[in-house]
């Protein structure tokens, strides 16, 4: 269909012209919402490009932490010595998604706004919850290997598909958002939903909610963290299972742990049984292992993807063994 | 026994000829050539796998500003021809697959077109349909023949008996998934009418085979059809066969005269419009006796095929030939489903009918306690089992002999899942390829002097990527005794002689022997000192030796697997294939070939997969981005080598093709090496790393 | 809708209407008649679409023309010199890193961007340090490389090539 097209004058001007038009929608490095409007997926009325916006930049926080623009390229993200040096679980996980020439283009905040790649979702001519409300859920009985095991429901298995948010749901990041009434802080953690009753709804963001910057924390000294990607090649692929691990060990006894799951659920998994399993333990494969066996004590796995619970099981408690032996 | 051609070009390594073009972009493919003012066409796909359509409702899309015409099958205009059901766009109401087209949208720009096409609604009423493929039917049908012509069964001696009295024996089910070509250009057609005469712009393998499909279609004289195609995006068979959106494309610029139209297929749309290789089923039954002398060997073999067009691929055919039993038997049957129309992919029956045979003689050999490289040469046949002829030239034992040095397979322990390095089990395996030597009747060629030493070469034949602009060009040259540069060719276009589809490997063999008589003629007539404008021309040659000979290409691919002991993940850090194929035309171009057919089988060991969801009759992961093919760093070491080889049978230039065979057997040896390394025997493609969780 | 925008593509000043729907790479294509980058898939998943955009290396098919008013493109043909081929390119023909050549110009300029990257010392998912300077390793060019599909096969000789590029 076709749109207007408008350069935003600044987040302000971007969101006022959201508000109350739902046909308005915000443009970035656009390779989300342009495939989307190619499928058919999305039809807004009007495009605000916000690319231009001066939210490009990655600034040192007085903390020690990081404010990450949400402009800011995956590429650029990745390549900022402060996330090389700090935040290596960061640096991996946007270097191990798309490819250098849509890295090139991807922004932060687009990153964590893109939407699920189910099979089916992006199909106009199959039944789906969360593009039809109501329609049904067609990859439940039919193609699930990129689907859930952990939160899903009867209405949708779909999984988020970013790896830089998976990364940043470890790294406890908080995301500014400017919106009608104003700005607001939303944990990453809180940012994405599960699909429950309401599938159609990635985000708790309205849609004239504009992410204008991600913080993360800073990150105590003696704190180790990574991310591991399994897919289904070897490159230029999304996850079947990824895991962003952040570990502190002092004394072998583990201090700090946080860990996030990707290509597992609707959002970006913080495995918090996990974590509390290992707070306060020894920093060994057996507690890592009971740790993320109480995570998956909870996994439901469709028919064709029942191998997402070993897989997570080990490559979670490989991304440990291996934080953990860096410490020694 | 052919005179072979006399060397001095062939077995050189010029660069590609059209290399310059193709780094630079600016080498024209059939979206690039630029026409006037065209119009473009955007297809509109049926949302039911059958049913009849009841209405089409185009008044939307034709409200649309920009919007010229709208084909449905309500009122487009009828063709002369629908005895290729596949290309008989818009002449009944049926609905025969999911993905069917049954309506296209003419506009001014790509986005109207695409718009219109999204606003016109398509009524079916709906009736069952069956998309699943299995042993467990009980429809299963023998097809009068299999592709190429092959017979669909064969059977010799007692395999029954042979069977039951082998001390070893094996019977597995193997299987293949549904592939689909996916070459990186779209399916494009730019079409132009002009007083009656039809003008395409093609994606195409033959120019000529193109023209006579719309000949025939549209019930034109094959002279008032004009294909151009110089330069093709990979083919690997979907563009060997013509399919719809070509006759729609011409269709399309009918209802817009004077206008040319352009219509590309989008990547989603290829996965049910352009054949794809058929998923196969297929029982190995193998005994032998304790030295590992096979006494039986029987290929029964299961295949889809679409209701409204037979394709038979010939999945047990290269069991007839590869290894000596006296007791054998093959069979070919088929499933009639309502799935999209299946056809040639890249070494059809080869490709996947040497997968579960490969394996299943690395299980046999394995049990046996026998080297699998020892197993095959032990089962070398002395002449082509089925047929009794002997081997035009037969060197499979030298490429298994060759690969196994440079691999490095002499110190290999073959205990299973005995070797980890770096978290990872690691192990090897091998698997032989095969192809026939296949001859295409039907070219012509024209050389024509066109100055001093300067000679004009014209056949319409086609370049895929295969290298035929510079490996026709040298056989040309050896052929009139010149140098490489004192030749100009000239091929992609139906001005030029009739030439057959490149398909089969088949180019050189075929063209390059209508070539050599072309320069035989020509040197007959005019002698060593022609004048400019001289001409002359010949058809292919026949050729009797293959009454006599059985003639095929052999390899051996050696494969290194590695398998995550943690997670399962499976990688390939090295395959190494030496090939017997006759005389090598140009080692540069050659290498890329086998090499680019190896990749396409590791490609397929690992990741490829078409999905069809029987619930809705199609293929759900339909784009590149879930229908993985391997990327650059899925492929970190292949190599390919060849053997000497002097078969003066096979043509003049005693070539073999080399298009195909690359791809055969990769995947075989990927399972067995995937086996060594972890004990798993997988016997379902793809190898993804849930088998071994 | 349409949009005015110019671009400077391969060195040359275009201005021109666009479709507010038209991607760059339809723009580049059918406005321009700039054929080099390829439609592979217009969905951001084959690579066969890249360019250099102001010098960095991106796909063309997942972005709006009319959103790159004041770009400069430079595609696989603006990297030759007239007849004189870029090194990379040079490098693709005599590896023979290439057969249909439909990804080929796509591959190039991503080529360039993975040799400047690398230089600017950027590292990729395989790279192990990721605070020191980058060597150009076979794997690192691998991954680098690996947004550029290629039916044909020819990743193996891609690989010499960029190498041999890069001196």
């Amino acid at each position: 269909m076709p749109f207007d097209y408008r350069r935003a004058p600044d987040p302000e001007g971007a969101v006022a012209a959201a508000t109350g038009w739902p046909g308005v929608a915000f443009l970035a490095g656009g390779t989300n919402l342009v495939d989307h409007m190619k499928l058919g997926l999305a039809a807004p009325d009007v495009l605000v490009d916000i690319s231009r916006l001066p939210l490009d930049t990655v600034a040192e926080l007085p903390d020690g932490g990081l404010r990450i623009g949400a402009t800011v390229r995956n590429a650029d993200l990745a390549a900022h010595p402060v996330v090389r040096r700090d935040y290596p679980v960061l640096a991996r996980a946007l270097l191990s998604g798309a490819s250098g020439q849509i890295r090139n283009l991807a922004t932060t905040g687009g990153n964590l706004l893109q939407r699920t790649r189910c099979v089916y979702f992006q199909d106009l001519t199959t039944p789906c919850n969360k593009r039809e409300p109501g329609t049904g859920c067609s990859a439940i009985g039919g193609y699930t290997r990129h689907h859930a095991i952990l939160g899903a429901s009867a209405h949708c298995v779909a999984t988020h598909p970013s790896d830089m948010a998976v990364a940043m749901a470890a790294l406890d990041a908080q995301v500014a958002v400017l919106g009608p009434a104003g700005r607001r802080v939303v944990p990453l953690v809180e940012l994405h939903r599960l699909p429950g009753e309401e599938p159609h709804r990635d985000t708790v963001l309205s849609p004239s909610d504009l992410i204008t910057s991600v913080d993360l924390p800073p990150l105590p000294p003696g704190t180790r963290s990574q991310y591991r990607k399994v897919r289904d090649r070897a490159s230029f692929a999304f996850a079947l299972v990824s895991v962003a691990a952040v570990l502190r060990v002092e004394d072998g006894v583990v201090r700090d742990a946080r860990i996030a799951l990707g290509g597992v659920a609707h959002k970006p998994w913080r495995a918090r049984r996990a974590e509390d399993v290992l707070l306060g333990s020894p920093a060994d494969e057996e507690v890592f292992r009971r740790a993320i066996d109480a995570e998956l004590a909870g996994a439901a796995p469709l028919e064709g993807n029942g191998f997402k619970v070993p897989l997570t099981r080990n490559l979670a408690v490989s991304a440990l063994r291996e934080l953990s032996r860096e410490e020694r | 026994m052919t005179d072979l051609l006399r060397t001095r070009v062939l077995g050189q390594s010029p660069r590609r000829v059209d290399g310059p073009a193709k780094v630079t972009g600016t080498a024209r493919y059939a979206g690039d050539q630029h026409v006037v003012d065209p119009a473009y066409a955007h297809l509109v796909q049926a949302e039911a796998a059958r049913g009849v359509v009841t209405g089409v409702d185009v008044s939307a899309a034709r409200a649309v500003d920009g919007v010229l015409a709208v084909l449905t099958p309500d009122d487009a205009p009828r063709l002369a021809s629908t005895e290729d059901a596949e290309l008989a766009a818009f002449q009944s109401h049926d609905v025969a697959f999911r993905g069917q087209v049954v309506a296209a949208v003419i506009a001014s720009t790509r986005e109207v077109a695409r718009e219109a096409a999204a606003l016109v609604r398509v009524e079916i009423d709906r009736q069952p349909h069956d998309a699943h493929l299995g042993t467990d039917r009980d429809d299963l049908y023998a097809p009068e023949k299999v592709n190429t012509g092959a017979e669909t069964d064969t059977s010799r001696g007692d395999v029954a008996t042979a069977l039951a009295h082998s001390p070893f024996t094996l019977d597995q089910t193997y299987t293949t998934a549904w592939y689909n070509n996916n070459p990186m250009e779209p399916h494009t057609t730019t079409a132009l009418w002009l007083d009656g005469d039809l003008a395409l712009y093609e994606s195409t393998q033959g120019v000529h085979t193109t023209r006579e499909a719309m000949a025939k279609v549209f019930g034109l004289d094959p002279e008032r059809v004009h294909v151009i195609a110089p330069h093709v995006g990979g083919g690997f068979g979907s563009k060997g066969t013509p399919h719809v959106h070509t006759v729609i494309a011409a269709m399309a610029a009918r209802a817009v005269p004077g206008t040319p139209v352009k219509l590309a297929l989008t990547r989603q749309q290829m996965f049910s419009l352009v054949g794809y290789r058929t998923p196969t089923i297929q029982r190995v039954r193998l005994g032998c006796d304790a030295a590992g002398r096979l006494a039986s060997l029987e290929v029964d073999a299961v295949s889809q095929t679409s209701r409204i067009k037979e394709f038979a691929e010939q999945t047990a055919v290269p069991a007839r030939m590869m290894y000596a039993a006296p007791n054998r038997r093959t069979t070919h049957r088929l499933a009639a489903l309502d799935v999209p129309v299946p056809s040639w992919m890249r070494a059809p029956g080869e490709c996947p009918g040497m997968f579960g045979p490969e394996v299943a003689m690395d299980e046999l050999a394995n049990a046996c306690g026998i080297d699998p490289v020892e197993f095959r040469v032990r089962n070398e046949p002395d002449v082509e089992p089925e047929s009794g002829k002997p081997f035009s030239s037969r060197n499979l034992v030298a490429c298994l002999r060759e690969g196994a040095r440079r691999f490095g397979w002499e110190h290999r322990d073959p205990t299973p899942r005995a070797r980890v390095e770096s978290g990872w089990f690691v192990g090897t395996g091998v698997a032989a390829s095969t192809y026939p030597v296949n001859r295409t009747p039907g070219s012509a060629a024209t050389i024509r002097c066109t100055g001093p030493r300067r000679y004009l070469v014209r056949i319409g034949a086609a370049d895929l990527g295969t290298g035929t602009w510079t490996s026709l060009a040298q056989v040309a040259a050896d052929a009139l005794g010149v140098d490489f540069a004192d030749v100009e060719l000239r091929i992609g276009d139906t001005a030029s002689p009739k030439a057959s589809v490149a398909g089969g490997s088949s180019g050189i063999t075929s063209w390059g022997s209508t070539v050599v008589a072309a320069a035989e003629a020509f040197r007959e007539e005019f002698g060593d000192d022609p004048a400019e404008g001289d001409e002359a021309g010949a058809e292919m040659p026949g050729n009797d030796a293959g009454d006599t000979y059985a003639m095929h290409a052999f390899g051996a691919q050696f494969a290194e697997v590695r398998v995550h002991v943690d997670t399962g993940e499976v990688r390939v850090p090295r395959l190494l294939g030496v090939f017997a194929v006759g005389r090598v035309v140009n080692p540069r171009l050659a290498r890329s070939q086998l090499v680019g057919g190896m990749t396409m089988g590791l490609s397929m060991a690992l990741h490829e997969h078409s999905v069809p969801d029987e619930r809705f009759g199609h293929v759900v992961n339909h784009d590149f981005a879930e229908y993985h093919i391997a990327t650059n760093s899925d492929v970190p070491h292949v190599e390919a080598h060849w053997v000497e080889e002097h078969d003066p049978h096979t043509n003049p230039m005693g070539t073999k093709g080399i298009g195909e065979i690359g791809i055969v057997g990769t995947a075989a040896a990927i399972v067995n090496a995937a086996h060594h390394a972890t004990g798993v025997r997988v016997r379902d493609l793809p190898v993804t790393l849930d088998h071994f969780l | 809708m349409d949009g005015e925008i110019e671009l400077r593509v391969d060195g040359r000043r275009r201005r021109l209407r666009v479709d507010t729907r038209t991607t760059l790479l339809d723009a580049l294509r059918d406005g321009i008649g700039a054929n080099a980058p390829k439609k592979g898939c217009d969905h951001g998943q084959c690579g066969a679409c890249t360019v250099l955009l102001d010098g960095r290396r991106a796909i063309t098919c997942l972005t709006f023309a009319v959103a790159h008013d004041g770009t400069e493109v430079t595609t696989a043909e603006g990297l030759a010199d007239g007849e004189r081929l870029h090194p990379v390119q040079e490098a693709f023909l005599e590896r023979d890193a290439l057969q249909c050549g439909f990804c080929t110009p796509g591959q190039v300029c991503s080529a360039i961007g993975v040799l400047d990257e690398a230089a600017a010392g950027h590292p990729s998912v395989v790279t192990e340090d990721l605070t020191g300077p980058v060597e150009l390793t076979d794997d690192e060019i691998r991954e680098r490389m690996s947004g550029n599909l290629c039916r044909c096969g020819a990743y193996v000789a891609i690989v010499d090539a960029v190498r041999d590029g890069a001196r």
